[in-house]
C-alpha cells in the first residue's frame, strides 16, 4: 500500500492560518512610509506587499500578530492595534 | 566467480554492482571497511557515485534520505551508537517511503563501551517501519544486498532494507563467497527508476506535515505494506533462485525441522553454530532443529507457525535484550505462538552472546538442558557468577 507523500507546491496558502493571531494585528498608517521595505524583509510570514511610499499593508489571512513589522518600521509608521479595533 | 573474501569487503563489492548513485557514511567500528572500500572504489573511479564525507550519522542518514527523495539509488552502512544516532532520520526514511538500504554491522550499545557483536542496535530500531534482514554467512550477506534493492524499490513497497551482518563475525571473518559479476546482477537489479522524486520541473513538496486527520493512514499503509512485503519476499527469493540458482533469502530457513521436538530460534551468525549443536545433539538421540529468521520485519508469523507449531518446546536465542522485560525476538515469537491457544509449545526465551561473549556449542546444549525445564521469559546463559558478586 503505498502513496507518493508529497503535496503539491504552495498548497500551505489553503490553510488560512491568520485565525491563530490572538490579541493584536498591525496597522499600516500609510502616513510617514519611505518604502525601505523592512516591514516586507522582516515579515516572517512573507505576507507584506507594496510598491511605492505609504502603500504597504500585510496579507491578514495568514498574519500572526508578531509585530516585528512594527518594532522595525524606522518611521513609526506600522502600530500595533487590538484585534477587537477596526483598521 | 568463487572468492575468499572478508565479509566487509564482499558487502562494498555487491554494493558496487548494485550501482548506486549516492553513498554517504560515517566511520564506525566494526562497519569502516565497507565504506572504506565504496570510496576507494569511488575515488578510482570504478563505481560512478557521489561519496558524500559527512560529519556525522545523523548526516550519512540525512544524504541518503535526499538522494533517495530525488529518485537516486542510495547507500549507507552503520553500527551501533551510529545507528542510535542516525534514529531519527531512520524512522523519517521510512515514513517518507525512500526505498534506501543500509548495511548494519551489528554491534552492542554504549555504556559501558563495547565493540563487539550484538543485536542491540538494531533491536533498538526495529519499529522504524523498515524491513530487516538478517545474514549468517558472507554469502547470504551479498545475496541479501541484491534482494534488498530489488524488495524496497518494487512499486509495490517502496520501504527502506537494512541488511544485518554480525559485527566482526562476519564483516572481519573470511569465507568463500561466489561473487555475481556486474552482468549478473544488471540483469537481476534492474536500474531504479520512479515517478515518486523531487523533481525541479514538477515542484511538489516532500515531508509535509500530517495533523490528525491523517497520519493515523500513513501509520497504516506502511503496516500493510509489511503484510503484502510477506509475500514479495518469497517471490524475489523464488526470483533469485531462478538467476543465481542457490537458495538464499526469504522469509525463514529451517534445518532438521521436520520431526524436531526441541527447537531454537535465531537470527544471524549463532545459526550455524545451532545448526551444529542440532546434529550433535540428533547424534544423542535428541530430537532437535533449527528456525532461522532471515526476514525479522516484516515479522513472518504465518510461516513461523507452519514450520514450528507442532514442537514440543522452543528456544528463542535472542543477541539483546529489551531491558525489563524480554529479547524481543521472543516476545514476537511468543505473540505468534500464543495465537495457537492450548496447542501453543512451551516457549522459553534465553538471552546470549551480548557484548561479543561468544556462543559456542556449549552455550546451546546448556540452553537445550534448561528447555526441558521450567518455561523461562529471560534467562541469561553463560554469565560469570564471580563478577556478579555486588560491592
Amino acid at each position: 500500500m503505498f502513496k507518493h507523500m508529497t503535496s503539491k507546491a504552495g498548497s500551505s496558502v489553503e490553510n488560512k492560518t491568520g485565525s491563530w493571531r490572538t490579541e493584536v494585528k498591525p496597522k499600516f498608517l500609510k502616513k510617514d512610509c519611505i518604502a525601505c521595505r523592512m516591514c516586507a524583509y522582516i515579515c516572517p510570514e512573507g505576507i507584506i506587499s507594496g510598491e511605492g511610499k505609504n502603500t504597504f499593508t500585510c496579507d491578514y489571512a495568514y498574519c500572526k500578530g508578531c509585530g516585528n513589522c512594527a518594532a522595525i518600521c524606522p518611521k513609526k509608521d506600522i502600530e500595533m492595534i487590538s484585534e477587537l479595533e477596526a483598521l | 566467480m568463487k572468492e575468499f573474501l572478508e565479509g566487509s569487503h564482499a558487502v562494498a563489492q555487491i554494493i558496487k554492482r548494485c550501482r548506486p548513485g549516492v553513498i554517504s557514511a560515517y566511520p564506525i567500528t566494526p562497519q569502516t571497511h565497507i565504506v572504506e572500500d565504496l570510496a576507494q572504489l569511488v575515488a578510482d573511479k570504478e563505481l560512478d557515485a557521489q561519496f558524500v564525507n559527512v560529519e556525522s550519522e545523523h548526516s550519512a542518514a540525512s544524504v541518503v534520505l535526499g538522494g533517495e527523495a530525488t529518485g537516486v539509488r542510495s547507500y549507507t552502512a552503520t553500527s551501533s551508537q551510529g545507528l542510535l544516532l542516525m534514529a531519527e532520520v531512520v524512522f523519517n526514511i521510512a515514513g517518507l517511503r525512500l526505498p534506501v538500504v543500509m548495511t548494519t554491522a551489528n554491534r552492542s550499545v554504549s555504556a559501558p563501551i563495547n565493540i563487539w557483536n550484538d543485536h542491540q542496535d538494531v533491536a533498538t530500531v526495529r519499529d522504524a517501519g523498515w524491513i530487516l534482514f538478517f545474514a549468517e554467512s558472507n554469502q547470504e550477506a551479498v545475496d541479501l544486498h541484491m534482494q534488498a534493492y530489488r524488495i524496497g524499490e518494487d512499486p509495490r513497497v517502496m520501504l527502506p532494507v537494512m541488511v544485518n551482518i554480525d559485527g566482526f563475525i562476519l564483516t572481519h571473518g573470511m569465507e568463500v563467497v561466489d561473487m555475481p559479476t556486474q552482468e549478473e546482477v544488471d540483469k537481476f537489479l534492474p536500474p531504479y527508476t520512479t515517478t515518486y522524486k523531487l523533481d525541479v520541473d514538477n515542484p511538489q513538496t516532500m515531508g509535509f506535515l500530517a495533523d490528525p486527520e491523517y497520519y493515523i493512514e500513513m501509520r497504516y499503509m506502511i503496516d500493510q505494506t509489511h503484510r503484502d512485503v510477506l509475500k514479495i519476499v518469497p517471490e524475489v527469493a523464488a526470483g533469485f533462485k531462478k538467476a543465481f540458482g542457490r537458495e538464499s533469502g526469504g522469509l525463514i530457513q529451517g534445518y532438521r525441522l521436520e520431526d524436531a521436538e526441541q527447537v531454537f530460534v535465531g537470527a544471524g551468525t549463532v545459526c550455524g553454530t545451532i545448526r551444529e549443536a542440532v546434529d550433535a545433539l540428533r547424534k544423542d538421540g535428541k530430537k532437535a532443529g533449527l528456525l532461522k529468521i532471515v526476514t525479522y520485519r516484516p515479522f513472518p508469523k504465518d510461516a513461523i507457525l507452519a514450520a514450528v507449531g507442532k514442537a514440543k518446546e522452543i528456544a528463542v536465542i535472542d543477541k539483546s535484550i529489551s531491558l525489563g522485560s524480554s529479547g524481543p525476538l521472543y516476545l514476537d515469537m511468543s505473540a505468534a505462538l500464543a495465537t495457537l491457544g492450548a496447542k501453543m509449545p512451551k516457549t522459553s526465551g534465553f538471552i546470549l552472546g551480548l557484548g561479543g561473549r561468544d556462543i559456542t556449542q556449549k552455550s546451546i546444549f546448556e540452553t537445550h538442558e534448561k528447555l526441558t525445564g521450567k518455561q523461562t521469559d529471560c534467562t541469561f546463559i553463560g554469565l560469570k557468577q564471580e563478577l556478579l558478586a555486588e560491592t
